[in-house]
């Protein structure tokens, strides 16, 4: 089970810190949910003071791994070792004791609650709280200056941007002496520009003798930022490497176990007719605020658009306004230069008639159905189609011998149409609902976030898809916040920054240009397309 | 992907759990019946012989369920759209009065088979339109349903004794009840069924409607899994948001299911109205309408589960009522005590063992289990 690669890395790191026990060191980790082994045999040392990534596939083991370090779990064997001693941790109260914290991917703040009293919850030390505050208050000052992590204590948090609502839930984990942070795919939801600025206060943080464990998917990032890296696979640890030592490329194969492509090999675009055309766009969320302002663009038969942003940019409130989930305020969408109804009566049922396919983003909510079997997910949406009824009955047969063609198309993993759509990976998942809609055969697809939380071979597939539609003559519209993604996909790329579309590039635009109208920095017109 | 919690192999999930449960709730009843001093085996085997001991206790026994499998059927279909309705008793109720109108109507005009698919619509219809303003107003305004349908319960019963003491009532009569049914809506005795299994029979008010119960139930099972209503009732029930991305139509689907679910409940009265007392009485439903609550947990909202399930508490108050017969030192109300218990502990906490039992399961067979558990092919 030990990889080669790992033996190396220890050799490695005994020349580099001899004397200093490891932070973490964890050996022959096992953990199984039922049948699944998620954790196998797992060794791991991270060194004190450095920076250490792990990465992997969704489904690698990656999480179930910290959360038995951070005690959301116990192994069913194996050893914990921290700063040398071996330890039990049954509960995260006791990781925390042990100076382990953790910033988790979706954060675990209080909305409503002020900067101080979220990194005080939990740790008020008495009944009466007023006493305590004072005294966090300058507490929490002290660890602002000393890591220059600066925030408004008084500051509500649904007021700030998820940058410093980050920065909050690393205070917290200071705040409870943390000495080795963990933090799970933290740039997920950051701007390249506040995804830079968190590596600087990692590296500060480092350099103050703190450890870190950061856990992400993203290959770059662990190329700009960690000491050593881990790679993890099918819930074993397959190498560890010094990240100077190493390069994307190998970190790919040894995630996936083959070689992949990272760049999506594609031609030229041919666009022909207007298939799509969005004009005068307007959203406002359940709230009443403004979330898409006065957007036009078009789509053209056989291209790309894609829309880059920050999530929550107001590109989920227009995409569903476009496919008739969510009612627009003015503006109007035309399909085929036919009006849809943006603003009334738009029937996302009919739409799919119309030619409109929708890949949504939110594929565990809106996509999918998790309780359903696959197969009866593989309908969702084309239901009332009289492909699949039997008058109002339907027909059980033909709708599995379908989504079977479909399973067998797609290669989806395990190929069974009876199983739990819950059971299946979220790269499955995904292709399961790309199979549904690109199999209508639509005339324009949207897609939403289409790799998000998808393991890299699977990426490399959808991208294939994707590109194949267009070739295939659609009009493809393609949202994500993944700047790679749209960057490698795209035939022209619309920016949206606080629901406005800030700026149009080519597909050669670079990443920095691209950043800069992502984070709103403006003062250039808004046209100078790159033919 | 790892799920927390692994699957559970069927029988497990739909067998061992549902027992242990049963069982914590018997043994806690049983300290219970020590408490007042009785010996709890001789209880226990009471309550059973009296419930299935003889034929006239399986008669009982199955009319009882008869009402609890049409109860737990209606809460059963809201539950597959995300409704809670605990408004099964008023519908019921007023279920009631579509089968009183037609066999008042009708009695003397019609035979039985005439009268007995009318009295269904009727009774359907009634029990749906005591649903529809619920419904409505949970669809079109979010007023919660658990709160409108439980409203609606007080004024069903306080509109059916207003019609019971006025309008239905036969002017020389001073008994709150309609006149007695005539021959043409007195549905026939199923007494030659429990015959058939050898079974003797001096008085059981079982009666057709029992087979109606079992075909509806077929009904439901067909139409939540099998059409494409059944569909977007469960597309709803799971995820509000896929069934919006899917275009289902999120006002009349809230309002269709749960005319079904009131439609089910309205059929309940059929059974004991029309095949039992062939009059209408007051609360003839008995709580029939909120037992059905736990039928449907019980039963996990499947007809296959609800059965037996709702057979189990038709057992629970025949056996009961014989129990407190046998033995005065308990009353009826502690036989309510019971089936309170088994609601408990088979309802609201079904999932206080699970994580004990689940793990249980692996440590003595997760290894012999994996290459079965693997999903092949």
């Amino acid at each position: 089970m030990l990889g080669f690669g790992n033996f190396e890395a220890w050799i490695s790191a005994i020349d580099g810190t001899r004397m200093a026990p490891n932070a973490i060191e964890l050996t022959g980790i096992n953990k199984s949910f039922g049948p699944v082994r998620a954790n196998k045999d797992i060794n791991l040392a991270v060194h004190k003071g450095t920076i250490h990534g792990i990465i992997g596939e969704n489904g690698a083991g990656k999480s179930t791994l910290m959360s038995i370090l951070y005690g959301f779990y116990q192994a069913d064997s194996g050893q914990i070792e921290v700063d040398g001693k071996p330890v039990t941790i049954n509960t995260p109260n006791d990781a925390i004791a042990m100076g382990i914290g953790m910033v988790h991917q979706h954060f675990m703040l209080v909305e409503n609650f002020t900067v101080l009293e979220n990194v005080m919850l939990g740790a008020e030390g008495a009944q009466l709280i007023s006493g305590s505050i004072a005294k966090a208050r300058s507490e929490l000052k002290h660890l602002e200056e000393e890591y220059a992590l600066e925030v408004d204590t008084e500051a509500v948090i649904e007021e700030l941007p998820v940058g410093l609502q980050q920065r909050v839930e690393i205070l917290k984990a200071l705040y409870r002496g943390a000495e080795i942070l963990i933090l799970d795919e933290p740039t997920g939801v950051l701007t390249p520009a506040e995804a830079d600025h968190l590596f600087r206060i990692l590296k500060q943080l480092k350099d103050q003798g703190k450890t870190i464990v950061l856990i992400t998917h993203k290959l770059r990032e662990i190329m700009a930022v960690t000491d050593n890296v881990s790679v993890m696979r099918q819930g074993e640890m397959v190498a560890t490497r010094k990240t100077s030592e190493t390069s994307v490329e190998e970190l790919a194969e040894l995630m996936v176990g083959r070689h992949v492509l990272l760049r999506v090999e594609k031609g030229e675009a041919k666009p022909g007719d207007v298939k799509l055309a969005v004009e005068n766009l307007t959203v406002k969320d359940s709230r009443g605020v403004v979330m898409v302002d006065n957007v036009s663009f078009e789509v053209r038969a056989g291209e790309i658009v894609g829309i880059a942003g920050v999530a929550g940019n107001g590109q989920s409130q227009m995409i569903e306004a476009i496919a008739g989930i969510r009612r627009a305020e003015t503006g109007r969408v035309l399909l085929d230069g036919e009006p849809i109804g943006v603003t009334g009566d738009a029937d996302p049922a009919l739409l799919r008639k119309r030619g409109m396919a929708h890949v949504p983003e939110d594929r565990h909510h809106m996509g999918l159905v998790l309780q359903f079997e696959e197969n009866e997910n593989s309908i969702l949406g084309y239901h009332a189609d009289v492909e699949y009824l039997n008058g109002p009955m339907l027909d059980i047969e033909g709708i599995r011998s379908d989504a079977r063609d479909k399973i067998e198309k797609y290669d989806i993993r395990p190929p069974n149409c009876r199983l739990k759509t819950a059971n299946f990976s979220g790269g499955n998942q995904q292709k399961i609902v790309l199979a549904r809609e690109m199999e209508q055969d639509p005339a324009v697809l949207i897609v939403g976030q289409p790799t998000r939380g998808v393991d890299v071979g699977a990426i490399e597939f959808i991208h294939k898809r994707i590109i194949e539609m267009r070739d295939a003559g659609k009009a493809v519209l393609l949202v994500s916040v993944e700047l790679d993604e749209i960057r490698s996909l795209a035939d022209r790329i619309l920016v949206m920054f606080a629901g406005r579309v800030v700026g149009e590039r080519g597909p050669d635009a670079t990443e920095g240009e691209l950043g800069l109208l992502m984070a709103g920095v403006e003062g250039e017109p808004t046209k100078e397309a790159a033919e | 992907m790892a799920a927390p919690y692994a699957k559970l192999p069927g029988w497990v999930d739909y067998g061992l759990i549902p027992l242990v449960n049963l069982t914590v709730a018997f043994l806690v009843a049983g300290l219970v019946v020590l408490l007042v001093g009785e010996n709890p085996l001789r209880a226990a085997q009471l309550l059973v012989q009296g419930a299935f001991g003889s034929g006239d206790g399986i008669g009982y026994t199955l009319f009882y369920a008869t009402n609890f499998i049409f109860a737990g059927l209606c809460v059963a279909v809201a539950f597959h759209c995300g409704l809670f309705n605990i408004g099964g008793e008023g519908q019921a109720y007023v279920g009631g009065l579509g089968v009183a109108i037609v066999c008042l109507a009708f009695d003397s005009i019609f035979p039985w088979w005439i009268n007995l698919p009318l009295a269904t619509i009727m009774a359907a219809i009634a029990g749906a339109l005591w649903a529809l303003i619920p419904a409505w107003l949970q669809a079109t305004r979010g007023s919660h349903i658990v709160i409108t349908t439980i409203m609606f319960n007080f004024i069903a019963a306080s509109f059916m004794v207003y019609l019971l003491v006025g309008p239905l009532k036969p002017v020389s009569s001073m008994a709150p009840e309609t006149r007695t049914f005539a021959e043409g809506a007195q549905l026939p005795r199923l007494d030659w069924m429990l015959e058939m299994f050898g079974l003797t029979i001096r008085s059981s008010p079982l009666n057709i409607t029992f087979l109606l119960a079992l075909l509806v139930s077929f009904g439901v099972w067909l139409l939540i899994w099998r059409t494409r209503l059944g569909y977007e009732i469960r597309t709803m029930g799971f995820s509000p948001t896929a069934a919006k991305y899917a275009g289902v139509n999120q006002t009349r689907i809230i309002i269709v299911a749960m005319l079904v679910s009131g439609g089910l409940a309205g059929m309940m009265a059929l059974n004991p109205v029309m095949g039992d007392q062939t009059r209408l009485q007051m609360n003839f439903v008995a709580g029939a309408g909120f037992v059905g609550i736990a039928v449907a947990l019980m039963g996990r909202s499947h007809p296959v589960g609800i059965i037996p399930a709702a057979i189990l508490f038709g057992m629970l108050y025949q056996g009961g009522a014989e129990l407190s017969f046998e033995m005065p030192t308990i009353s009826r109300d502690m036989i309510v005590i019971i089936q309170g218990l088994v609601i408990l502990f088979a309802g609201a906490l079904e999932h206080m063992f699970r994580p004990t039992i689940a793990r249980l399961f692996h440590m003595a067979g997760g290894g012999a289990l994996r290459p079965a558990a693997e999903p092949g092919e």
